[in-house]
C-alpha cells in the first residue's frame, strides 16, 4: 500500500495539485466540485476513476475538453459502478499476466455517481459490484434530486421537499417519502467499510477517503452535496447550509465497519433545529405554511429518533 | 501461465463448445458475462476452463447483460482482450451497451446465440435479437454451423481489435440447430490459433498511468455527428479489407475458404435464395437437388451481415432474374430486414431483377426441405415471367389461412 498523505491545513489541501481541474462547467456553488477536489486530493495513489451520466460527468467530459488529469470513463447512467469494475478486472488480469506498464504502481478504482444513479437506476450494478468484492470505492454525490435534468424526485428526496415532479401544491406538501438508507443498504452487503461524508467537514472526509482507499473491496462513500439550483439557496452558502445540514443531524457523519462496527464521527456542540436547515432552502419554503406544520414536527421526530439509533448501536458497538 | 489443452484434430462439438474453445485460445484478459439460453454452455464451458487453469484471465460472473457488456466496456477501456457470450432477451437488454461500446471504439467481441424475442417467450432459434443489433454500430459475422463458430471468433479478434479498425464484433450462430448440435470441428492446436490472433496491442488505454485518458465524453451538435460520421466510415471502408485480409490468412492457415459473401451455385443461376444461419446449408441441400434435375437455381448466405456487402451482393447477384430474401424474423409491419437492404442493392443495379421476401421459421420453427422446394418453384415462376407471381411477401410454415401482403 501507498503512503497515506499528509495534511497539514485546509490551506495547504485548497492548493495542492488538482487532479480534477477547475475548469469546468458544474454550477457555481455546485458542492460536487468541492467533494470531488476533496475525495482526489486526500491521496497520492494512482487513479482511475468513473462516472455515471448526471451533472458531474455532462460538465466535466465535454469534447474535446476534459477536466480530469487521471484516467476516467463514462458509459451511461447505471452503470459506472461496472465500468470500474471492469477496469479493475483488467488491472488484476493484467498484473497477473505480466503486462501492467508500470508494474509497480497500484492505481486506486473510485467511481462517482449521483443519487438518481446510485439510490435509483443504478442500485443493481453497485449491488452486483458489492457482492462480487471489487477492490473499488463508490462515491455518491448525494443532492437528493434528479439536478442534471432539471429537479426530479429521486428516491433520495426527502419528504417535504418541493421537486418538479412531486412538487407541492395546493393540496400537496410535496414529496411523500422519507429518503432511501442507503447506507444501511450497503452495510448489509457486507462491505468493509461505509461512510457518510459531507463537504464542510474536509478533515472528517479525508480521513474517511483515506481509510477508504486503503481497505481491500467494495468501499461506500455517500457524500451530501448541497445543490444551490435545486435545494433553492444563494450559491456562496453552500458551505453555510452543508453546516445546518450536519449540525441539525439531518445528515449524521458516520461509518459502518465490515457492515457492522458503527462509529459516530462528527457530535456537534450545539445541536440546531431542523427547521433551521429546512427553512434556509427555498425548496422546504412550503413547510412552514401553517396546514404543514404537521410534516415540520415529523421531520424534527424522525432526525431525533435516527440520531437516537446512531448512538445506541456505536454504544452497542456491534 | 494458462495450460494448454491437447486437442484432437477433428473434436465433437457443438457451436457453444466450439465458441467457447476458441475464445479459451484466444487468452482473453476478462470476460464479464450473464448465462442465457441457449448460449449459457459458452459461459459455463468458460467457467470449467478457468476452474481448471486453461484460462488465467479474469472471469466476471455479473448479475445481469446490461452488466455484462457495461464491465467489458470497463475492462476494454482499461486495456486488454475482452469478449462476453449472450442471447435473445440478454442481448435486448445489453443494447443500451452495445452502442456505448461501438461509440467508444472497443474492440469487444460478443458471440451471439440467435433466439427470438419475447413475447410470447421462447427459447428457441430465430434472428430477432441478431436484427436488434443492426444498427449498434457493430461488425457482424454468421456462422451457419460449428466450424464456422469457432474459425469465426478468430477473425473477429483479428479484426476488431486491428488499429485501423477498432470496432466491436459479433459473431451469431443459430440457437440449439447450431449451439446445441454436435458436429466435426477441425481445430487449431492453442500457439496456432492464439498466434493468428496475436497479443493484444493497448490503445488509448486507461490503465497507462502515465497518460491518463478519458472516454466516454459528451457531445452534442457541434461533435456528436462527426464522430458518428466517422464511425460509419470506417465500418464503411476499413472493415471489409480487414476481413478479407483475414480470410486469405486462415485460409492460408487451415485451407478453410471464408467470403464476405457466400455463393453456391450461382453461376448461371435463374432464382436464388439469399439467407443467414443454418437455413443456408438447408438451401444448399435444395439447391443441389434442384441442379440434378436441371433447375438453374442458387444460394447466396451472408456471412459479414454489418458492414453490409452492398457491392459484393451486388456482384453476387449479377445476371440472376429472381431472388428471394429470406428473413427469420418477424418484421412487424413492414418487409424483411434481408429483403429491404437486398433492394437497396437490387435497385441500381441496372438489371431487371425480381426481388420476394419470405417470412419463414420464427421461434425455432423448421424450415424444412419441402418449404425450400416451393419457395424455389416461385422464384422460378417469377424468373421466367420476368414479374412477381406471387405476393411480394409471404409467410411460410405458419398454421392457418395464408398469409401474404402485396
Amino acid at each position: 500500500m501507498s503512503e497515506m498523505k499528509k495534511i497539514k491545513n485546509l490551506k495547504e489541501f485548497s492548493t495542492s495539485a488538482d487532479r480534477f481541474e477547475g475548469a469546468n462547467l458544474l454550477c457555481p456553488g455546485c458542492a460536487h466540485s468541492i467533494i470531488v477536489r476533496e475525495v482526489l486530493n486526500a491521496t497520492n495513489d494512482d487513479l482511475i476513476l468513473a462516472a455515471s451520466t448526471g451533472c458531474l460527468e455532462v460538465c466535466t467530459a465535454v469534447y474535446p475538453y476534459t477536466s480530469w488529469d487521471a484516467s476516467w470513463i463514462h458509459i451511461g447512467f447505471e452503470n459506472g459502478s461496472t465500468a470500474v469494475a471492469g477496469a479493475e478486472a483488467m488491472y488484476k488480469a493484467l498484473k497477473r499476466k505480466g503486462r501492467l506498464k508500470q508494474p509497480d504502481r497500484e492505481p486506486k478504482f473510485v467511481a462517482f455517481g449521483g443519487d438518481g444513479a446510485s439510490y435509483d437506476i443504478g442500485f443493481q450494478w453497485i449491488s452486483g459490484c458489492f457482492e462480487r468484492g471489487h477492490n473499488m470505492m463508490y462515491v455518491v454525490l448525494d443532492n437528493e434530486v434528479y439536478a442534471n435534468t432539471g429537479g426530479q424526485r429521486s428516491s433520495s428526496t426527502p419528504i417535504g421537499a418541493s421537486t418538479t415532479t412531486a412538487p407541492a401544491g395546493r393540496v400537496s406538501y410535496g414529496e411523500k417519502m422519507n429518503k432511501k438508507d442507503m447506507l444501511a443498504i450497503m452495510a448489509a452487503h457486507g462491505s468493509p467499510y461505509v461512510a457518510q461524508v459531507a463537504p464542510n467537514k474536509w478533515k472528517d472526509m479525508v480521513k474517511k477517503i483515506q481509510h477508504g482507499l486503503a481497505t481491500e473491496g467494495p468501499v461506500f462513500i455517500n457524500a451530501m452535496s448541497a445543490c444551490t439550483t435545486e435545494w433553492k439557496f444563494l450559491p456562496e452558502d453552500t458551505i453555510a447550509i452543508s453546516d445546518l445540514a450536519t449540525d441539525s443531524l439531518v445528515f449524521p457523519l458516520y461509518e459502518i465497519i465490515d457492515g457492522r462496527k458503527l462509529n459516530i464521527t462528527y457530535r456537534p456542540k450545539n445541536v440546531i433545529p431542523v427547521k433551521d436547515y429546512l427553512g434556509a432552502q427555498g425548496r422546504f419554503k412550503h413547510l412552514f405554511k401553517p396546514e404543514n406544520k404537521h410534516v415540520l414536527d415529523e421531520w424534527q421526530a424522525r432526525v431525533d429518533r435516527d440520531w437516537e439509533y446512531l448512538q445506541r448501536r456505536e454504544e452497542a458497538g456491534v | 501461465m494458462a495450460d494448454k489443452m491437447e486437442l484432437r484434430d477433428v473434436e465433437v462439438w457443438d457451436g457453444n463448445m466450439a465458441a467457447s474453445q476458441a475464445m479459451r485460445q484466444v487468452q482473453i484478459d476478462v470476460v464479464a458475462a450473464y448465462p442465457i439460453t441457449p448460449s449459457t454452455p459458452i459461459v459455463e464451458n468458460y467457467g470449467n476452463y478457468l476452474a481448471n487453469g486453461y484460462v488465467d484471465g479474469e472471469f466476471v460472473m455479473v448479475e445481469s447483460e446490461h452488466a455484462a457488456m457495461s464491465g467489458c466496456i470497463g475492462a476494454s477501456a482499461a486495456g486488454g482482450r475482452v469478449a462476453t457470450a449472450t442471447s435473445s432477451q440478454g442481448f435486448a437488454l445489453m443494447v443500451e451497451t452495445l452502442y456505448q461500446a461501438s461509440g467508444m471504439r472497443l474492440p469487444i467481441v460478443l458471440n451471439v446465440v440467435n433466439r427470438a424475442l419475447a413475447a410470447p417467450l421462447n427459447v428457441n432459434g430465430d434472428h430477432s435479437d441478431m436484427y436488434l443489433g443492426r444498427d449498434s454500430g457493430w461488425i457482424q459475422l454468421d456462422a451457419y454451423n460449428p466450424q464456422q463458430a469457432y474459425d469465426l471468433n478468430f477473425i473477429a479478434f483479428r479484426v476488431a481489435e486491428d488499429h485501423e479498425v477498432r470496432l466491436p464484433c459479433m459473431v451469431h450462430q443459430d440457437g440449439f440447430l447450431t449451439s446445441h448440435t454436435a458436429q466435426g470441428v477441425k481445430t487449431l492446436d492453442d500457439d496456432t490459433a492464439y498466434n493468428f490472433v496475436g497479443e493484444f496491442k493497448p490503445m488509448n488505454d486507461m490503465l497507462d498511468l502515465d497518460h491518463p485518458v478519458t472516454h466516454g465524453v459528451q457531445t452534442e451538435e457541434d461533435w456528436h455527428f462527426e464522430h458518428k460520421a466517422r464511425q460509419h466510415n470506417d465500418l464503411m471502408t476499413k472493415v471489409f479489407p480487414k476481413i478479407e485480409a483475414a480470410f486469405d490468412a486462415f485460409e492460408k492457415l487451415t485451407g478453410r475458404r471464408y467470403n464476405i459473401v457466400e455463393t453456391y451455385n450461382t453461376e448461371g443461376a435463374d432464382a436464388v435464395v439469399v439467407c443467414m444461419g443454418t437455413s443456408v446449408e438447408t438451401a444448399i441441400e435444395v439447391a443441389k437437388e434442384l441442379r440434378a434435375d436441371g433447375k438453374k437455381v442458387g444460394v447466396i448466405g451472408i456471412r459479414v451481415i454489418r458492414p453490409w456487402p452492398h457491392a459484393q451482393i451486388a456482384e453476387a447477384l449479377k445476371g440472376i432474374k429472381a431472388i428471394g430474401a429470406l428473413d427469420r424474423s418477424s418484421p412487424n409491419g413492414t418487409f424483411g430486414m434481408l429483403y429491404n437492404e437486398l433492394a437497396g442493392t437490387v435497385v441500381n443495379s441496372g438489371e431487371s431483377k425480381v426481388l420476394t421476401n419470405y417470412v419463414y421459421g420464427l421461434g425455432g420453427r423448421d424450415l424444412t426441405k419441402v418449404h425450400l422446394r416451393e419457395i424455389y418453384a416461385e422464384l422460378l415462376a417469377n424468373a421466367e415471367a420476368g414479374k412477381p407471381t406471387t405476393p411480394l411477401q409471404q409467410l411460410i410454415g405458419v398454421r392457418g389461412p395464408k398469409i401474404s401482403f402485396h
